[in-house]
């Protein structure tokens, strides 16, 4: 069946407004957009790593989530989930437990990229039959925006702030979902908030559906970290896409494929000018620090369309 | 019925877990436990279990797998020692405040700094005062009727267990022991029945808030509430395993206390060594007693500290030092514990055994002598000493360079 937005949206929300993130904010776009690729009669568990979007939704005494959800820590939310996952199959077996449930995690590029790397290593190399969430805000937000290894180079955070002698963060994003890709899992992707959202709802969907243990990396901005107009959120991740900024493909069984090219590749510049975390590198005297961006872009995009050929 | 069989302290929680057959194990290799799911592992292989085994990456996804599974209603085990207790340090809080009953073997082993992989009680003794219930064994029968006993107490509590034993003096010393039928264990141990789980059909749950200053201090004295009522579970269960075995279980074992004029307190397998003591000195007409304890946690302050008072003078030995310039855990507790009685006994400390130090008998005849003197004279002394250290500048006795050295 063709994918349709408008019947997508009459499911059942298993994500309940009334959570705390803010207006402008990628978390919860990821998490229902993720959560309605979920076939309506399969029940799930959400495993969440100490985050933003874990504080916001999940605030004792309330819960945002329809889906039972265990929080546990910041590093080791893969695991958690492993846990879950083997409990489920040993209580299938015996019978105890009848309906069927799907494992989906949820963690913030710090508890992904940095902090829950070996945890998530480990569950992936296990192969259990779940899916991980990246959702990718580049940067520590919950804790006031310090720098993470997903940061990209030259953004302004508070632990890699411009000053007279630093241009930003030194390091280029750390890229993850290759790493992920190296542990030979059955489908990894990267996606972001895309027009109808028919992008993540089908790599959402494979996630899930396909057995064993899948990785969804989701570009997902933060208005804070970022500094740009909540309303502008979705023309942040259009201008992400077609400046090759966050490229959009996926890894099933070993191949890959690009699932958007832009029919125009767009210059950096105008993702960077949207966004107050890159402000200095448009000041005079900078210009470098554009090109060397530039110039990063166009080497990982090249790389990749030689993996997607 | 029993059976008869020679077992390592590490087969004989294997073979427990065997016969209770858990749902879940997620664990991590590290001397000395690595045994416990190596032996476990095999059980799997054979098919002798149901349980699913998680070969984890570390022994902090270990025990994040556990709280995974014990929270989708599993029954979830784990084994571990030293450096792999101490990885998981943040999350026996998390294990314990959300209140799932995960029963934990624990090879004691030192901690590093130098790193040392022999025992002492340093790694549990750190972990005090996360929230698990603690019970430690003298030998390897003790390890496995703790292990049988441990689920339980910790199901009756929803209280995460850790059951205790002695880096190589038991987990890896052979001796006999008696075990139970398969049937008699499973009939003992009987179902998880949680009320509450991530996978039940009814309802569904969310475990793992972010606790606000409104709510946080109400999950905390909760969890103290817990601890506090787990002291007559703990004492129903070991009536029960009474009746079953014949074997008698307490917070702690008296040993020739009810004359008893001084007394060691002392956890763990040196109490094997401390009894041979007090034999011999018995034998001499000396009126020496010794305690045992066996649960650390909760601490049994009350009854402790009556079974103390029945003597003049106690030596409270410590096989973890805590840099408190105060003692060691056990002895701070312990000695506090004597607070509230209207005739105390003196109460000094000796920390012994550090990184696998042998304590012998004639370590226990010094301190029993100390005691004596302190007897006589009703002078303390230092109330803060160690026993068995090489320097002579931080030992009561004098030493034998060489004694150590091999």
């Amino acid at each position: 069946m063709a994918y349709d937005l408008k019947k997508e949206l009459e499911k059942p929300e298993r994500l309940a407004a009334g959570h705390r993130l803010c207006a402008g904010c990628g978390a919860g776009i990821a998490v229902r957009g993720v959560l309605r690729a979920l076939n309506p009669e399969d029940k799930a568990v959400i495993i969440n790593a100490t985050s933003c979007l874990e504080v916001s939704t999940f605030m004792y005494p309330n819960t945002a989530y329809y889906d039972s959800y265990i929080h546990s820590a910041f590093e080791n939310s893969a695991a958690t989930c492993s846990g879950v996952e083997a409990a489920y199959n040993v209580l299938k077996k015996k019978g105890k437990i009848k309906d069927n449930f799907k494992f989906i995690t949820f963690g913030g590029d710090g508890g992904t990229y940095d902090i829950g790397l070996q945890s998530l290593s480990g569950a992936m190399e296990r192969g259990h039959d779940m899916v991980y969430v990246c959702y990718d805000n580049e940067a520590y937000m919950n804790t006031g925006v310090q720098r993470s290894s997903s940061t990209p180079r030259f953004a302004d955070a508070t632990t890699s702030p411009v000053g007279r002698l630093t241009s930003g963060k030194d390091q280029n994003k750390k890229n993850l979902t290759e790493i992920i890709a190296a542990h030979n899992i059955p489908y990894a992707a990267q996606t972001t908030f895309i027009g109808n959202f028919k992008d993540l709802h089908e790599k959402a969907h494979k996630a899930i559906y396909t057995e064993g243990p899948c990785f969804l990396n989701i570009l997902s901005p933060c208005p804070r970290g970022w500094g740009y107009e909540t309303s502008e959120i979705a023309e942040i991740c259009k201008l992400a896409v077609d400046t090759c900024v966050w490229p959009m493909y996926e890894i099933v069984e070993g191949q890959w494929h690009l699932t958007y090219e832009p029919k125009k590749k767009l210059p950096i510049e105008v993702f960077l000018r949207k966004q107050n975390r890159f402000k200095h590198m448009f000041k005079e005297g900078n210009e470098w620090m554009i090109e060397e961006a530039q110039r990063y872009v166009d080497e990982q995009w090249n790389k990749l369309l030689l993996k997607c050929k | 019925m029993s059976r008869r069989d020679r077992m390592s302290g590490n087969e004989a929680v294997a073979e427990a877990m065997r016969q209770i057959n858990p749902d879940v194990m997620g664990a991590f290799p590290i001397t000395p436990s690595t045994e416990i799911p190596q032996y476990f592992s095999k059980f799997i292989a054979d098919g002798k279990v149901d349980t699913e085994f998680v070969a984890v990456e570390s022994e902090h996804s270990a025990m994040s797998v556990c709280i995974g599974a014990s929270a989708a209603g599993a029954r979830a085990v784990t084994a571990t020692s030293s450096a792999g207790l101490a990885y998981m340090w943040e999350l026996l809080y998390v294990a314990a405040s959300s209140r799932l009953p995960i029963t934990m073997a624990v090879v004691n082993r030192a901690l590093t700094g130098p790193i040392n992989i022999n025992n002492d009680h340093s790694d549990t003794m750190g972990a005090r005062d996360s929230g698990w219930i603690q019970i430690y064994a003298e030998s390897n029968q003790e390890v496995y009727d703790n292990f049988i006993q441990a689920m339980p107490i910790s199901e009756e509590m929803r209280l995460p267990i850790m059951v205790c034993q002695d880096g190589f003096i038991t987990s890896h010393g052979v001796s006999n022991i008696e075990l139970l039928e398969d049937e008699e264990v499973k009939n003992f141990v009987g179902e998880f029945r949680p009320e509450n789980y991530l996978l039940k059909h009814e309802n569904p749950l969310a475990v793992g808030p972010y606790g606000t200053s409104p709510y946080y201090m109400e999950v905390k004295r909760d969890q103290a509430q817990a601890m506090k009522d787990s002291m007559p579970v703990i004492m129903d269960v070991a009536e029960r395993f009474e009746a079953l075995t014949g074997r008698k279980y307490g917070f702690f074992e008296e040993y020739m206390m009810d004359d008893a004029e001084v007394a060691i307190v002392i956890i763990g397998s040196s109490a094997g060594t401390g009894k041979e003591a007090v034999d011999r000195l018995r034998m001499e007409g000396k009126k020496v007693g010794l305690i045992k304890l066996r649960v650390f946690r909760p601490f049994p302050r009350q009854p402790l500290a009556e079974a103390m008072c029945k003597v003049k003078a106690v030596a409270i030995m410590d096989k973890a030092e805590c840099f408190s310039n105060s003692g060691g855990p056990l002895f701070s507790e312990a000695r506090n514990s004597l607070y509230d009685l209207p005739n105390r006994p003196y109460a000094i400390n000796y920390i012994y055994g550090l990184g696998g130090r042998d304590i012998t008998v004639e370590d226990f005849y010094e301190i029993y002598n100390d005691l004596f003197i302190i007897y006589d004279t009703n002078k303390p002394g230092d109330i803060y000493r160690y026993v068995g250290v090489r320097d002579s500048r931080y030992g009561e006795h004098g030493f034998d360079h060489k004694k150590y050295d091999e």
